[in-house]
């Protein structure tokens, strides 16, 4: 049996946290390691989501951890939301996605956008793990571009009547609810974009999952269809208006996924770590030859950039003086050097690495869909481009 | 249901351990602490205790320095009402000034119950909570893995050699925890903001006079790296071999 | 005074073996200390065994006898050690860490108000001071204490004080005691199947791990306790036991039972930090695992690479085969 999970600190990161921050970490660390490493290899392999560990996860606070206690979140800073993504992907990113979802993506809109009722109403319940919701967004033809939405509502005398497909949507067809994003006006109106919250057993809503993924495998992911969807007026978000309300709450998911990132590459580390001393080759360990040490110095040290680096993004969110931009860098930088740490570790474990056994050809796996999700790479580039520029170089 | 439980602050079980400077203790650089894990059990004994009863109060008493605030704090956040923290510049290697100290604050506190950790995993004493249980007139039972409670009786079960004992014994009593008695709670987001808000009380440490002195620490002798005799089966009659010509354990 | 109060354990009428390692001890003590042994037994009856005591240096033993006292009563059982400790002027007071003993050391030292060195794996006399070394941190670590306070009262590691024959003439007496049994009472002791061994205890434990892959396969490691004729217990690591396959009494480790057997087999165990604090004082050490660089490796003395279901069947056979 490995040794408990311990953390990577060469900084001493840990004097820079608060005690409530160590002891949020510590909790989803202990809860990863007892309740979620033992079957995620297996869950990985069949390609479903533990579902049967949403309770626990909802019953310790882990979903929308950053939102006040009056709607049954725990009221903890953003510092501390970051901790806990950073630690359920220590695990799997597949079961990050689904808190982030859950967090940033379902709960903040209704948050930020939504009506004192509909807080009332559902942030109680999807913080208790009763609902569960998914984001509808990407549409199959507009990812990068989600301005280009096809997708629309149209006022009725009593509510709304919803149109459209939306494409990678993470938990569709385990959620009961949907938030979904359609133009309330001309196809070309980028302004008259809303939010709605609909529930996912609506006649003419349908979700099917999407098959055949080598990716994030412990995640269910969907494509929504909507034909003729009928919700009520109160479905409608009232505070969402324009591209700009679904592209907020796409800032608090890649601040999550930034911290989320270096939970695996935290994981990768670790296990190349102990695969490098006790692995034994041409009669040592092959830690001990110069190559793997390379390798491990490279990780540990992109490890602590990429820490340092969030807490001080974590601090500026907490002031409110954060930029997207500012977390468009740290997506991209740390969902990069994970991706890199996973590869370099997987190639150190030679053959094993290969194995569902082992953890770094899984990480491998799911962060080329977090380098592709929620802004790819690229994307975050030309954010950062036009940002130093002032020029843009999208479309 | 009033109880208490009293609790210590210790290196996690995977510390590495290194001898510091004076030669007598602990290295603490890069050492995490934790609440000590018999105690944990013990605090969730106390919690379930408390949620059966429907009403009550379960205080948390740690003797250690300033820094055992935080493994209080981690007992609160798990769901205990208040705690004191008996503040030392450093928590004596004798059990029984310890034992005294939290004698004092718990005696007129009208506990119905007193549940330690059967031992702590830094000093493996095994010695407070019965001696605490001594000092205050007390019944108590060790190192318990089940435990029932009815009408001021309790019966418990602890593990001896090749069996298990069955125990009686009259309430108020102090009780200390083995693993097998309770799975633990995790502190729950909500429970950490909590515990910030909840009573903490510190006070001095007076245990009294101190019976014994710590002279030394070193590590044990490393074992030597043996050999493997040999591959699948056919290494049996070898290892035999060995094991009676060589090792002379057979 | 220099004698040393030896306080040794029975139970259903038998003195425990564990008895000799404290007398042993005690015995060191009383030599350094140009003082006696005397043994004390608490029970309801005189034991069988206790004239075994001399042989081992002890100069006198006495039986203290009571109604209530044919099973463990702890409170009872303190009290009469601690007069007769305190009334005899004792240096020391030296008993096993045993189950029981862990239980009652602390009371008789707090009723003495005196400290206790507990769980020691040496003691001995350093001037005018008893002095011990036991294990901290799991055993990552040990501790070199001087206990000032009189009696020292002191709690030895069992299966580490080898006993030694040192026949003295030893008197024996049997003193009837009316000190009642107390509130904390044994109304049952339910005893594992009979003939096994507790692994704290045997002189051989055959542990077992995850390589078992069923908890029915840990039949494999009970048939090969069992060539050992009575002699070995079946151990188990913290995988297993959290797994449910086998009952926590099993458990070797940190958070299970600290075992120093003459033999230990490590079957099936990877060797996690955890599990070596529970084992790595056994005298030898067998790992028996399929990988090749798994941690036990590096601190068995003697190690087989295979598979264990192979291996564990032969060994068996051929243990049967050395031992007639």
């Amino acid at each position: 049996m490995a040794p408990r999970f311990q953390g990577i600190d060469f900084y001493d990161g840990d004097s820079l946290l608060s005690e409530e921050e160590r002891a949020v970490r510590d909790t989803v660390r202990d809860w990863v390691e007892d309740e979620l490493m033992p079957v995620i290899a297996e869950h990985y392999l069949e390609g479903k989501f533990p579902r049967e560990l949403v309770p626990r996860m909802a019953e310790l606070g882990f979903f929308g951890a950053n939102l006040p206690e009056e709607y049954g979140c725990a009221g903890l800073n953003n510092v501390a939301y970051g901790l806990i993504m950073q630690e359920l992907e220590r695990g799997d990113s597949g079961v990050r996605s689904f808190a982030s979802v859950q967090g940033a993506l379902v709960m903040y809109p209704i948050y930020a956008f939504g009506s004192e009722e509909q807080k009332k109403r559902y942030l109680p319940a999807l913080a208790s793990g009763e609902l569960i919701g998914c984001f509808g967004l990407t549409e199959p033809d507009y990812g990068s571009n989600p301005g280009g939405m096809i997708t629309v509502a149209r006022e009725t005398a009593d509510g709304w009547v919803l149109n459209g497909a939306k494409m990678w949507i993470t938990n569709g067809s385990t959620a009961q609810l949907a938030i979904v994003w359609a133009k309330t006006g001309p196809i070309e109106d980028v302004s008259s974009i809303r939010g709605f919250i609909v529930p996912t057993d609506a006649k003419g809503f349908t979700a099917k999952d999407q098959k055949g993924k080598l990716s994030l495998r412990a995640s269910d992911t969907s494509e929504l269809v909507l034909e003729d969807v009928h919700v009520g007026k109160d479905a409608l978000l009232p505070r969402s208006g324009g591209i700009k309300s679904p592209l907020m709450c796409l800032t608090q998911a890649r601040y999550g996924i930034a911290w989320g990132a270096i939970g695996a590459a935290m994981a990768c580390y670790d296990e190349a770590v102990s695969y490098a001393k006790n692995r034994v080759m041409f009669g040592k360990p092959i830690g001990a030859f110069q190559i793997q040490q390379v390798r491990l110095a490279e990780m540990l040290t992109e490890i602590t950039k990429a820490q340092l680096l969030c807490l001080q993004l974590g601090r500026l969110k907490d002031r409110g003086t954060v930029t997207p931009q500012q977390v468009s860098l740290a997506k991209r930088n740390n969902v990069d050097m994970a991706t890199e740490c996973a590869r370099e570790a997987r190639r150190l474990l030679g053959a094993n690495g290969i194995l569902a056994e082992y953890q770094a050809m899984r990480h491998l796996a799911n962060l080329e869909s977090v380098y592709t999700y929620e802004g790819t790479h690229d994307v975050h580039s030309l954010i950062l481009g036009q940002e130093i520029t002032g020029l843009s170089a999208f479309g | 249901m009033k109880i208490a439980v009293c609790i210590k602050r210790v290196p996690d079980s995977e510390t590495r351990v290194k001898v510091a400077n004076d030669g007598r203790s602990l290295d603490e650089a890069g050492v995490k602490f934790i609440l000590n894990p018999y105690d944990e059990f013990a605090v969730e004994e106390a919690l379930r205790r408390k949620e059966a009863a429907g009403a009550g109060e379960v205080a948390v008493i740690a003797v250690g320095t300033a820094a055992s605030q935080e493994t209080i704090r981690t007992a609160l956040a798990m769901g205990a009402d208040r705690g004191v923290l008996l503040q030392a510049d450093a928590v004596p290697a004798d059990g029984l000034a310890v034992a005294r100290a939290l004698a004092a604050e718990l005696q007129d506190g009208g506990y119905d119950l007193i549940l330690c950790g059967k031992m702590a995993i830094d000093d493996q004493s095994y010695q407070v909570g019965p001696m605490l249980a001594e000092r205050l007139g007390l019944p108590c039972v060790t190192a318990v893995t089940t435990l029932s409670l009815e009408g001021g009786k309790g019966v418990a079960e602890r593990e001896i050699e090749g069996g298990v004992e069955v125990v009686e014994f009259p309430l108020p009593a102090v009780v200390t925890a083995d693993k097998g008695l309770n799975e633990p709670r995790y502190p729950a987001l909500k429970g950490i903001m909590a515990a910030k808000k909840k009573p903490l009380a510190v006070k001095p440490f007076d245990g009294g006079t101190v019976g014994v002195a710590v002279t030394g620490m070193g590590l044990p002798a490393e074992r030597q790296e043996g050999r493997i005799v040999g591959e699948g089966a056919a290494a049996v009659p070898e290892l035999v071999r060995l094991l009676r010509e060589e090792a002379k354990v057979l | 005074m220099s004698h040393v109060l030896a306080v040794v354990e029975q139970r259903d009428g038998a003195l425990r073996k564990v008895s000799h390692e404290v007398v042993t001890g005690a015995r060191r003590l009383a030599d350094a200390l140009g003082g006696e042994v005397h043994a004390l037994i608490v029970a309801a009856a005189p034991v069988t065994g206790a004239e075994a005591l001399a042989g081992f240096g002890a100069d006198r033993v006495v039986t203290a006898t009571g109604d209530g006292f044919a099973r463990y009563a702890p409170e009872g059982m303190a009290a009469i050690i601690a007069e007769r400790a305190r009334d005899g002027g004792y240096r020391a007071v030296v008993c096993a860490a045993t189950a029981t003993g862990k239980d009652l050391a602390p009371r008789v030292a707090a009723k003495l108000d005196v400290s206790l060195a507990a769980d020691v794996t040496d003691v001995g006399m350093d001037g005018a001071a008893v002095v011990v070394t036991r294990p901290v941190y799991a055993g990552k670590a040990n501790l070199r204490l001087s206990v000032t306070a009189a009696p020292a009262v002191v709690s030895l590691r069992p299966n580490v004080f080898t006993p030694v024959e040192r026949p003295r003439a030893g008197t024996a007496e049997t003193i009837a005691v009316s000190t009642a049994a107390g509130r904390v009472t044994v109304r049952e002791v339910k005893a594992a199947a009979a003939g096994t061994l507790d692994v704290a205890e045997a002189p051989i434990v055959v542990s077992g791990g995850r390589g078992l892959k069923e908890p029915e396969n840990f039949k494999l490691l009970e048939e090969l306790a069992a060539a050992f004729g009575g002699q070995a217990a079946v151990g188990a690591s913290r995988a297993v036991v959290d797994a449910g396959w086998r009952a926590h009494g099993d458990q070797v480790g940190q958070t299970g039972k600290t075992v120093s057997p003459n033999l230990y087999f490590a079957v099936g165990v990877s060797g996690a930090i955890q599990h070596l604090a529970g084992m790595r004082t056994s005298k030898v050490i067998v790992a028996i695992n399929k990988d090749k660089d798994a941690p036990i490796f590096k601190v068995a003395d003697y190690g087989i690479v295979g598979d264990l279901f192979e291996v564990v069947p032969r060994l068996t056979e051929e243990i049967r085969r050395v031992r007639g």
